[in-house]
């Protein structure tokens, strides 16, 4: 195995954690003396840095919200002055407003050394052409893996997103070996790449792909990897913590977030407490090291877990699973937490119907009800009712096996249900309460 | 034994089961000019699938898969059988003395005679089988 850095990626355990404990204890004084917001946050909820005296008291630290970012637009929240700043980066607000982040030039080389060392543990270096298609500009994605790529030596085609057909004939020319960009953008050059008469798997040099910046699944990587012949890789990140930052290694087996840079936990999004090691939750991020924008228990929003054992490849950092669903996605059936992603996976590798679905939850005598509506695909109609029978028990029966609750499952005609652009609004909420 | 020409193509559709259904199908069948000979309904709770024997399948099923229905074509005997009492015994006994399972069954009304829709497991034996004991089969030209 390669390193970029073995002494931090391949610290023992405790170390690491004495080492997030005296990280965490230093930004926890620096934000009660220099932060405003912080200070009268901590205030607020009672604490006072000397009430941390271990690792695990993070708990008691106010959480922070994206609504606070927007709320102090554009930089209220920054705690270097201007001149300190080497760079802005502006979010593109789709969800509201946008939201500003700054970065002190220590900060870009956390950023970029945070993706050293990820690019390194899946494998590339120098030597490799890294075709980086996230957007340029604005975004933190195309930057980001710039810096990141150039760090570890490869050779970056800053080829940023469209005109995709160019990008193929780059991809061939310049000979890329691996590429950066969102996993649709990728399905999408196959697809374009097909009509152009070239295989991606068998014409161009490409081998690994750095996919992120929007949630995908198992049979997204499978299909990718089978269909263009390449190695596909997670990676996580999101501009309030400087953009794409952590990456899965060559095991494929979660994402290293590397402690040094990040404390992470998982909570109970209802509650706010944080659940025991390997539960699932939404993800919970300290940034131990940011200098201009710092982020204390920032919850984003993303539903995951923790595997804190020691990867494969050595390193003792702890990974976090793919982001399995959006909290505010989140539904609660019976007391259980469940997310449309989940059904969407659990679909996906059902060939007898399609991967179009609506959720209908209701509450008849006081319990939840779960029906999740599926489309029949054509090659599997049977005029016989058993058969179709069959079909939908087994929906229902792979329905409960994923997400833990009984559901029940209607077929209907293919095409009936409502098509999104963007966004999907996949569930029907019909419960009083 | 030729058995082919008594083989006669039926249309399947998946239909969700709610008001108007039918009456699409129907409609679409008279836009189309297609006269339905017989039909069934086979219904579960949410769903159902409409069979139907129709002159014209191919111009039935290209209609009614262009309105985004599922359509398929499933192969059926049509026995004639004696429209008094004994009738559906005489076919059914018959079939079953020789192991042949009947999936489902509808019937109609036909000018000289009833006329019963069979769909079974193993169509080429049925047939055979329900010569063999001088029944009497419609040929699939009838329903053109």
């Amino acid at each position: 195995m390669v390193s970029w850095d073995p002494r931090i990626e391949e610290m023992p355990k405790e170390d690491l954690q004495r080492l997030q404990y005296r990280l965490l204890k230093t930004l926890v004084y620096r934000l009660y003396s220099f932060s405003e917001f912080y200070h009268e946050r901590m205030k607020a909820q009672g604490v006072h840095p000397d009430d941390i005296t271990q690792l695990s008291d993070v708990r008691n630290l106010p959480f922070m919200f994206k609504s606070d970012l927007r709320e102090h637009y554009p930089d209220w929240l920054f705690t270097a002055p201007q001149e300190e700043l080497v760079r802005y980066h502006v979010s593109s607000g789709t969800t509201g407003k946008p939201t500003v982040v700054g970065y002190t030039q220590r900060d870009i080389d956390n950023w970029t050394t945070s993706l050293a060392r990820g690019l390194t543990s899946c494998g590339l270096g120098r030597g490799d052409v890294i075709q980086v298609s996230y957007g340029y500009g604005l975004f933190t994605g195309g930057l980001g893996l710039h810096y990141g790529a150039e760090r570890i030596g490869a050779t970056v085609i800053p080829a940023s997103v469209g005109n995709t057909e160019r990008q193929i004939e780059l991809m061939q020319d310049l000979r890329a070996t691996a590429i950066a960009c969102t996993p649709s953008y990728l399905l999408h050059m196959g697809e374009v790449a097909e009509k152009m008469g070239v295989s991606i798997k068998k014409d161009t040099s490409l081998r690994s792909a750095i996919l992120g910046a929007e949630p995908w699944s198992e049979e997204m990587r499978t299909r990718i990897q089978e269909w263009l012949g390449v190695r596909a890789y997670d990676i996580y990140g999101t501009s309030e913590l400087y953009g794409p930052l952590f990456c899965e290694c060559s095991e494929q087996t979660g994402i290293h977030m590397w402690g040094d840079l990040a404390l992470a936990e998982i909570i109970d999004p209802s509650t706010g407490e944080p659940l025991e090691p390997g539960e699932r939750g939404e993800l919970t991020v300290t940034m131990l090291q940011k200098e201009a924008l710092p982020m204390v228990r920032f919850r984003i929003g993303d539903i995951t877990q923790i595997d804190d054992a020691v990867c494969l490849c050595g390193r003792t950092h702890p990974r976090i699973k793919r982001i399995q669903g959006r909290v505010d996605d989140m539904l609660i059936i019976r007391g259980i937490n469940v997310f449309p992603s989940q059904v969407e996976h659990a679909l996906m590798g059902i060939q007898e119907v399609g991967s179009h679905f609506q959720i209908v939850v209701d509450r008849k005598s006081e319990l939840d009800t779960m029906l999740i509506r599926v489309e029949v695909s054509p090659e599997a109609f049977s005029d016989r009712i058993n058969d179709l029978m069959k079909i939908r028990n087994t929906v229902a029966q792979r329905l409960k096996g994923s997400l833990n609750v009984a559901v029940d499952v209607e077929l209907v005609e293919p095409g009936s249900l409502p098509r999104f652009e963007g966004k999907a609004k996949r569930v029907i909420d019909r419960r009083k309460i | 034994m030729e058995t082919d020409q008594y083989v006669i193509k039926q249309i399947s559709i998946f239909s969700e089961n709610r008001p108007g259904r039918l009456a699409a199908i129907a409609q679409a069948m008279e836009e189309e000019k297609v006269n339905i000979f017989a039909f069934s309904i086979a219904e579960a709770d949410q769903f159902g699938v409409v069979r139907a024997l129709v002159n014209h399948t191919e111009k039935a099923h290209k209609k009614l898969t262009s309105m985004g229905f599922i359509v398929s074509f499933t192969d059926v005997i049509a026995v004639r059988m004696r429209d008094e009492p004994g009738g559906l015994y005489a076919i059914a006994k018959v079939l079953g003395e020789a192991q042949i399972n009947i999936d489902y069954a509808y019937a109609y009304s036909g000018r000289d005679a009833a006329v019963l829709i069979l769909r079974v497991n193993n169509v080429k034996d049925a047939i055979t089988t329900l010569l063999e004991h001088g029944v009497t089969l419609i040929e699939n030209s009838f329903f053109r």
